[in-house]
């Protein structure tokens, strides 16, 4: 009697304890001839010099720390190009460039600040949507769903991963910002118009058009990690809820969720990573406009889009300079955001506990 | 107060696969009962379908009656969330919550159950750790700790401790020392031996010195029947049974 689907262990070795059982037969099989073949090879190796054919582990150790230098070597490249290229704005405008608010290429004028902002608050808009639809896309997929279903769900969450930023920008262009314009933000200016969030002219496009395009497309990334990582979890955990007398809910909060939710931390980073660097459908919903406004439905505009449409017809050298400083900005703003997510994590963890059981 | 257990009529299937065969089965209030029988023979899905843990694997299901004191676990009315709370249970891998702290480990249960009183809840952790045998070992790191750092021993009777905090009037363990040295097993018999006084406690094994340790009564299982059961002494000196003889005396298993 097999094992091998024992419910209290679905881990244990013991599982495949009978594979041997049906190899015996076919071993049986392996001719004599076989046998000394093996055995003579064997008596090669034992006599032959081992050292010689071997990679010393002194060899091994330098390559992968050449590897690992390579990294930090091209993390530092890419900041010094970067330094080097904006140094005439660097000169020009001081520290002062990072929180000024203005950007006028005519008046030879440049401040980061509206950039940062943008890149910022459409970041943060889309995680804050993103975050809990992934989390409950997971969550169905991997404790609720029948499990035909679930491959269909996870086949079309990837599917929205693979779909190119122009796609999302043209859908937001014509599906979403009409959407947007016609109902849902005069219902958010009606119910939340009070907050200040949202206000002002409805144009459709806008930040909030933005945010919404973004959180769709980080979704696939937070889920299918949020996905991986739960299914990690191991059955025992969500037994022992079940068994102290708790509801589905609770089992996947206190079973599966907190188990998981350093990985689940770590797959916002991503999500977040992939949310600042996003070009071009952003550019094609935000609006554009380097301007700090209060409310979500007034444009603006993020570093990665000021880049990406002003580059090629920036006309000067200190407008050039400008904008690798707006990208120097940039892997600034993700170098923090991803030290702070870090801190985050250890907080969680109390820099000690990790997650495995 | 531990209370009886009455089965009667217990089939079980893993889908189509039938892993118990009309199950008939007295338990008494307040005592060990074991439950032996060789691998693969149904022990586990016996005591799952016990507090209804069977059901929460796909395609399983069980079908029969099992009445526990007054609860009629298998009722139309009855409700496996309170079943399971009713009916503690220790599994054979020791299962802390890793995440949490040795005292968040056997409060788990309270604060599923809606327990907010601190100093009441400070007292049940105690009283569970110390019934459990742990508290002396853990007293001065129950918040520092987290339940993955304890050792293995220490992590099942961890667990004991957390199924005891929510008050369970029945007991299911299935194998809970076979995965433990010997001196950790002899902790938990003990400890099985204590509880007694106030639980009802099934305990699987496949360890038949132990079965002949800790419990009263015996029923031995084979490919989904219940063969024989009765006292322990009984099931080990004089089985009424060849299979159960063959068995015991290490002809088959
Ligand atoms: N999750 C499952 N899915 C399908 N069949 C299962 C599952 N769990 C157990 N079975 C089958 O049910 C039968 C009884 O298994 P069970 O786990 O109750 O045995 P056991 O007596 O506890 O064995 P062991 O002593 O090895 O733990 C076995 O034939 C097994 O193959
Ligand atoms: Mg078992």
């Amino acid at each position: 009697m097999s094992d091998s689907v024992d419910p209290m262990n679905p881990t244990e070795p013991l599982g495949q304890l009978p594979k041997p059982a049906t190899a015996i037969p076919s071993m049986a099989q392996v001719s004599k001839e076989r046998k000394t073949a093996a055995s003579t090879v064997l008596q090669k190796i034992r006599t032959s010099h081992p050292r010689a054919s071997r990679i010393p582990d002194s060899v091994f150790a330098v390559i992968i720390l050449l590897s690992a230098i390579s990294v930090f070597a091209i993390v530092v490249l890419v900041a010094w190009e970067l330094i080097d290229k904006s140094r005439l704005s660097l000169h020009q405008f001081g520290i002062g460039f990072f929180y000024g608010h203005d950007w006028d290429p005519v008046a030879g004028s440049f401040g980061a600040m509206p950039f940062i902002y943008g890149t910022l608050v459409s970041s943060f808009l889309a995680l804050l949507m993103a975050v809990p639809l992934s989390i409950g896309v997971a969550v169905y997929v991997t404790e609720m769903c029948p499990q035909r279903l679930r491959a269909i769900i996870s086949f079309l969450v990837e599917l929205l991963a693979a779909i190119p930023s122009v796609i999302y920008g043209l859908w937001g262009i014509f599906v979403l910002a009409p959407l947007l314009r016609e109902y849902v933000e005069p219902f958010l200016a009606r119910t939340l118009g009070w907050t200040g969030l949202f206000t002002g002219p409805m144009y459709g496009l806008g930040m909030l058009a933005a945010g919404i395009i973004m959180a769709i497309m980080v979704v696939p990334v937070i889920a299918s990690i949020t996905r991986e990582v739960m299914t990690a979890v191991p059955q025992n955990q969500r037994e022992a809820v079940l068994a102290l007398g708790a509801t589905r809910w609770e089992m996947i909060r206190m079973g599966v969720l907190r188990n998981a939710r350093i990985g689940i931390v770590g797959g916002v980073i991503l999500g977040l990573g992939r949310a600042l660097g996003e070009t071009m459908a952003v550019t094609m919903v935000i609006g554009n406009r380097p301007e700090i406004a209060k409310s979500l439905f007034a444009p603006g505009y993020t570093m990665a889009s000021v880049i990406a449409n002003e580059f090629t017809e920036a006309t000067g050298d200190l407008y050039l300079s400008a904008l690798v400083e707006i990208g120097l900005a940039l892997f600034i703003v993700t170098l923090i955001v991803n030290a702070l997510a870090r801190l985050l994590v250890w907080s969680i963890t109390g820099g000690t506990a990790r997650v495995r059981a | 107060m531990g209370v009886g257990i009455e089965v009667r009529g217990l089939n079980a299937w893993y889908g189509k696969n039938q892993s118990l065969n009309s199950i008939d089965m007295t338990v008494a209030a307040n005592h060990v009962t074991a439950v032996i029988g060789p691998s693969g023979c149904g022990k586990s899905t016996y005591v799952r379908c016990l507090n209804r843990m069977h059901e929460t694997i796909p395609e399983a299901r069980a079908e029969g009656s099992v009445k526990v004191g007054e609860m009629d676990v298998y009722g139309s009315g009855s409700d496996p969330v309170e079943v399971r709370r009713r009916i503690g249970m220790v599994f054979q891998k020791p299962n802390p919550f890793p995440t949490m702290s040795i005292y968040d480990n056997v409060a788990a249960g309270l604060k599923l159950n809606g327990f907010r009183n601190r100093k009441q809840m400070d007292e049940l952790v105690e009283r569970s750790l110390k019934l459990a045998a742990l508290w002396e070992e853990v007293k001065d790191s129950l918040h520092k700790k987290s339940g993955a750092s304890l050792s293995g021993g220490q992590q099942q009777r961890l667990c004991i401790a957390r199924a005891l905090a929510v008050e369970p009037e029945v007991l299911l363990m299935d194998e809970p020392a076979s995965a433990l040295d010997p001196i950790s097993t002899s902790k938990i018999e003990e400890l099985i031996f204590q509880l007694k006084q106030h639980y009802t406690v099934v305990i699987v094994t496949h360890n038949m010195q132990q079965a002949a340790r800790v419990a009263e009564f015996t029923g031995f299982f084979l490919m989904g029947s219940l063969i024989e059961y009765d006292k322990t002494e009984k099931i080990f000196t004089t089985p009424a049974d060849k299979r159960t003889e063959d068995y015991i005396t290490g002809r088959f298993g």
